[in-house]
């Protein structure tokens, strides 16, 4: 399993400085969630780590590898979910798997895409075209895409956007059962509750900077919010 | 044979998504379709030989269809964040780009292929020849490589149909030219050798602008 490190980590977007000396360390099989308010930088920092964005500035290490010389190295070790599914409407579920297995350079792609299927639940939608799918089921294929290459890591940007609480309950379930609770994973969220349930540790991004980062076990979700409340407007 | 592979596996998938929704293609072919035969109907009355102005119409039609098929080549990918998954992939970007340039070669390939034998008889001009098939490759090579960069340059703009025709003729003018040169000099019957000039630079045209595009478009795409 792996370790996510992020060491003096600035983006800026022309004159507007979205992030600023970040510094930030996840163990082996840790979950840590990241919440904000919006313009936080939240979603910055992530696709940083998810090789979708260069830094302007500082360095950032997962599994051992630098993004600045073994970007393809990381992207083999990332599952990525985002609030959109990364999904071909026009695709069957099946089809979809198989174009990014084979992206991937995955052996024996059929039976592993029977089985991160069964994972989600929607092994009898295999042939279904994505488009027909609700919301929920999106984000569950969008799951079994980002688990399919057997990452180490799992990078989770928002992933409850747009879910109502059944479908965020069953999401929960979901990734439960593909044990990203067993994975290093850094995920971003609005829900303060939902963050705190699922994770060993939360911190707390504002303006760029961040702010407060504490064990989830020396934490209740009312003092979170409290703190939160204080570390964003204070 | 990874690199080919999974330059293969984008083709196989922007094939398979179109044969399900026919959305580029039927647009393009429409459009050229309708360029032709309104073309046709403007000039028949002011023009006594169609032959002079067939290569010009010919390719006006080819490049504006081609550039509705190239807009939304990304648009496709933009759609649900799919472009961030395949910017995910652990993948050389150039096995992205030549990907889905090759698609988009492809599928305006297709739209001339319909499309040359109804213009031949509307203009009453033979475009079945092999050497006017040959330009016609090439210059649509030529057009979908540079298409292609431009289309991940405009797709995360609001004005991107209007953006993308705006960048991307004058740089495709050099090799709209020759190919409307050779074309016009080849339906003459004039000999290939007579026009190597056209040709060199339509082939170098085709050569550096897909090598500059391959280099660039790592940058075009990455935030």
């Amino acid at each position: 399993m792996a370790t996510i490190e992020i060491r003096n980590l600035s983006k800026s977007f022309g004159s507007h400085t979205a992030l600023r000396n970040v510094d930030l360390t996840i163990s082996e099989g840790e979950f840590l969630t990241l919440v904000g308010p919006n313009g936080a930088g939240k979603t910055t920092l992530i696709r940083i780590v998810a090789t979708l964005s260069r830094p302007t500035n500082g360095e950032v290490w997962v599994d051992g590898w630098n993004l600045a010389d073994g970007a393809a190295q990381v992207r083999q070790r990332i599952g990525f979910i985002s609030h959109q599914p990364l999904l071909y409407g026009d695709l069957t579920a099946e089809e979809n798997l198989r174009f990014y297995g084979r992206m991937y350079g995955l052996s024996d792609l059929p039976t592993r895409i029977d089985e991160v299927l069964q994972q989600v639940g929607l092994l009898a939608r295999q042939r279904d075209p994505v488009r027909t799918f609700s919301r929920g089921m999106q984000q569950r294929l969008a799951i079994a895409r980002a688990i399919l290459h057997h990452p180490v890591v799992l990078l989770l940007d928002e992933p409850y956007t747009g879910l109502d609480q059944q479908a965020a309950a069953m999401l929960d379930e979901v990734m439960q059962a593909v044990g990203a609770t067993s994975r290093t994973v850094l995920m971003t969220t609005h829900d303060l509750g939902r963050g705190l349930v699922m994770s060993q540790r939360v911190a707390i991004l504002s303006a760029g900077q961040l702010v407060y980062q504490a064990p989830r076990a020396d934490l209740d979700e009312v003092s979170f919010r409290q703190i939160y409340r204080e570390s964003v407007t204070g | 044979m990874t690199f080919l592979r999974q330059v293969v596996t984008i083709v196989h998938k922007d094939i398979t998504a179109e044969l399900r929704t026919k959305e580029m293609f039927s647009s393009m072919f429409v459009f050229a379709l309708l360029s032709v035969v309104i073309f046709n109907f403007a000039f028949e009355l002011r023009v006594a030989d169609a032959a002079t102005i067939a290569p010009g119409v010919l390719w006006i039609s080819v490049t504006f269809a081609g550039m509705l098929g190239l807009n939304r080549s990304f648009v496709l990918e933009k759609d649900q964040g799919c472009l961030d998954g395949l910017l995910l992939a652990p993948v050389d970007r150039s096995a992205i780009y030549f990907g889905k340039m090759l698609g988009n070669f492809l599928f305006i390939t297709v739209v001339e292929a319909i499309i040359l034998p109804i213009f031949s008889a509307l203009f009453n001009v033979n475009l079945i020849q092999p050497w006017v098939l040959a330009v016609m490759l090439l210059g649509t090579l030529g057009f979908s490589g540079v298409g292609t960069l431009f289309s991940a340059m405009t797709v995360h703009t609001r004005a991107r149909e209007v953006l993308l025709p705006i960048l991307l003729f004058p740089v495709v003018v050099p090799a709209l030219i020759a190919a409307v040169k050779l074309t016009a000099g080849l339906l003459d019957g004039r000999a290939l050798a007579d026009m190597t000039n056209w040709m060199q630079l339509l082939i170098a045209f085709d050569i550096i602008f897909i090598a500059v595009s391959y280099m660039t478009f790592d940058y075009v795409v990455e935030e």
